[in-house]
């Protein structure tokens, strides 16, 4: 099968933004694709409300890096509203367009950003309702539960993504 | 530099090759069904070809009829015997669970006609053994269909036992022989094979051209009806130069064989032990010593086949992957899967098939990217 990668996309595979691991993150997902075999790790530091770092980690293919890759770029800066509702279309668009059957990648690093955006407000709660409760085995716990609770959501989004093409 | 390691994708045509087509396209370009002198001229070197091909893959000529591709002939032999002998007590058909997807979808379009098809299973090595087809086979058993090499992980089947064990059940035995040439030496005959197919653009030859072999004993229902070429079993125009093309080519894989096994074998093995040498973390897919010479086909742990393939091919590297990624219906490869392989690993596999034309600087060329490649994305994988 033939793939037809646009320069952006091919510019954004060759050389990634964003992309490593970050540590003490104020919000982490891991998302993985139950029907291609993909998966992304995304990491967040949020500053006032704002997305003031994120970065991203790739198990995937070349549109998988360089999907996750234009996302971070475009919703670096942006307020938490309006980075969760940052369209999966877009990011398609920012590249110039992807091959029919690489759309859901990037409905999977929208879906992935998501996820680390409400592992961040979770962690807000956390903090405002029980401050003092709050320690490092009850955190690894939560994010363990919550990564095993969404992944049949995605396989759905992503059955829909084909349904699309 | 451009390397090309993608040879039982499809291979580049010998020079010797073209030059003998080229007249058939020029100057001998009658139709080889006209009654003319020139149309008679040419039937007898469609003849010949036919009697040149036996003369290396066995059997009887006139049971040698020329195709478009491996994937016509195999649709032609698969669904035309089974359609032929439908209604009949033999209602099984057996096939691998490693064969190229125009068998297994020639098979499963079977099952509407009252077909029941079964699988062998591969061992861990990816071999097809006797043993489990005799799990399944019976007196009900219409068709055996069992490749000679696999496509992605080049091992080999011992398909005279697998064809005995056919016969002794009254079963027609077919083999897909399109990755054996010229690894294996093919006879029909000793083998005990009933119907075969090949294609030629595998092994130097132009694309185009597909060969079936059907024993005359076969009944056989043809899947394209017309003029009446190749008795009735095939119609449409003669396509002399890919005929003429394919036969060449056949003779100089043959004629050459032997310095030809030996130097890609050479260059095979020199890739793997550098592989092992300079990347960690890899497995290699299916039997070592029991493949052909040509094919590596090895798992990158925590890193996807798609990706490694993309980021050689902008080095000039040009492989293959049977990674879901790669795949239109982004399923992994089932032959992967069919020979036991953890579905954590499925995608991340890449397949190196050495050819004709390679040499030893193209190789330390690959592991030189390949080693950057392997590197550049394990450090950005979120499995460790």
């Amino acid at each position: 099968m033939a793939l037809n990668y646009t320069k952006k996309t091919m510019d954004n595979f060759l050389k990634p933004k964003n992309i490593g691991q970050m540590k003490k993150a104020d919000g982490y997902a891991q998302i993985g694709n139950m029907v291609c075999g993909d998966q992304l790790d995304f990491f967040l530091k949020v500053e006032n409300g704002k997305i003031k770092d994120v970065k991203f980690l790739s198990f995937g293919c070349a549109s998988n890096i360089a999907t996750a890759s234009v996302m971070t770029e475009k919703v670096k800066g942006m307020t938490i509203e309006e980075a969760k509702k940052y369209p999966w279309q877009k990011v398609s668009a920012e590249l110039g367009g992807l091959p029919s059957q690489k759309q859901h990648c990037s409905v999977m690093a929208v879906q992935g950003l998501q996820k680390a955006i409400a592992d961040y407000e979770e962690r807000q709660k956390d903090i405002k309702e029980t401050p003092k409760k709050k320690t490092k085995t009850t955190k690894a716990k939560r994010v363990k539960t919550k990564t095993t609770k969404a992944k049949p959501k995605a396989t759905k989004k992503a059955k829909t993504t084909k349904k699309l093409r | 530099m451009q390397v090309y390691l993608d040879n039982a994708a499809t291979t580049r045509v010998d020079k010797r090759v073209i030059q003998a087509m080229k007249p058939y396209y020029s100057k001998l370009y009658a139709n080889a069904s006209s009654i003319h002198l020139l149309g008679q001229r040419n039937n007898l070197d469609l003849m010949e070809a036919k009697e040149r091909i036996s003369k290396i893959i066995g059997g009887e000529a006139r049971s040698i009829y020329f195709t478009s591709s491996a994937t016509e002939s195999n649709n032609m032999i698969v669904k035309g015997v089974a359609l032929a002998n439908r209604g009949g007590k033999r209602n099984k058909i057996i096939i691998s669970e490693m064969e190229h997807p125009c068998v297994r979808e020639s098979a499963h379009s079977l099952k509407e006609e009252g077909f029941k098809i079964e699988y062998i299973k591969p061992n861990k090595k990816g071999i097809i053994t006797k043993a489990e087809l005799e799990k399944i086979i019976d007196d009900k058993t219409l068709l055996v269909s069992v490749m000679m090499v696999n496509n992605e992980i080049g091992t080999i089947n011992n398909v005279k036992q697998l064809a005995k064990l056919a016969h002794d059940h009254g079963a027609y035995f077919h083999t897909d022989a399109v990755q054996a040439v010229p690894y294996l030496e093919i006879d029909i005959k000793k083998m005990g094979i009933d119907m075969l197919s090949l294609s030629a653009h595998k092994f130097n030859g132009p694309k185009g051209v597909g060969l079936a072999y059907i024993d005359s004993k076969i009944k056989i229902k043809p899947l394209i009806v017309g003029g009446g070429q190749e008795e009735g079993l095939r119609a449409g125009t003669y396509n002399l130069p890919g005929i003429i093309g394919m036969t060449k080519a056949l003779e100089l894989a043959y004629n050459e064989r032997d310095e030809y096994i030996k130097r890609v074998k050479e260059l095979r093995d020199y890739l793997w032990k550098e592989m092992n040498k300079e990347i960690s973390d890899l497995k290699l897919n299916g039997d070592l010593a029991k493949r052909v010479p040509a094919n590596l086909n090895v798992m990158f742990y925590s890193i996807e086949g798609e990706a490694i393939l993309i980021d050689l091919s902008r080095q000039g590297v040009s492989v293959s992957t049977g990674s879901a990624c790669s795949a239109t219906d982004l399923k992994g490869s089932y032959v992967l899967k069919s020979i036991g392989l953890d579905k954590n690993y499925l995608n991340s596999n890449v397949r190196f098939s050495l050819g004709k034309y390679n040499t030893k600087e193209e190789i330390d060329y690959t592991i030189k990217c390949l080693k950057k490649t392997v590197k550049r994305l394990r450090a950005f994988s979120p499995i460790k």
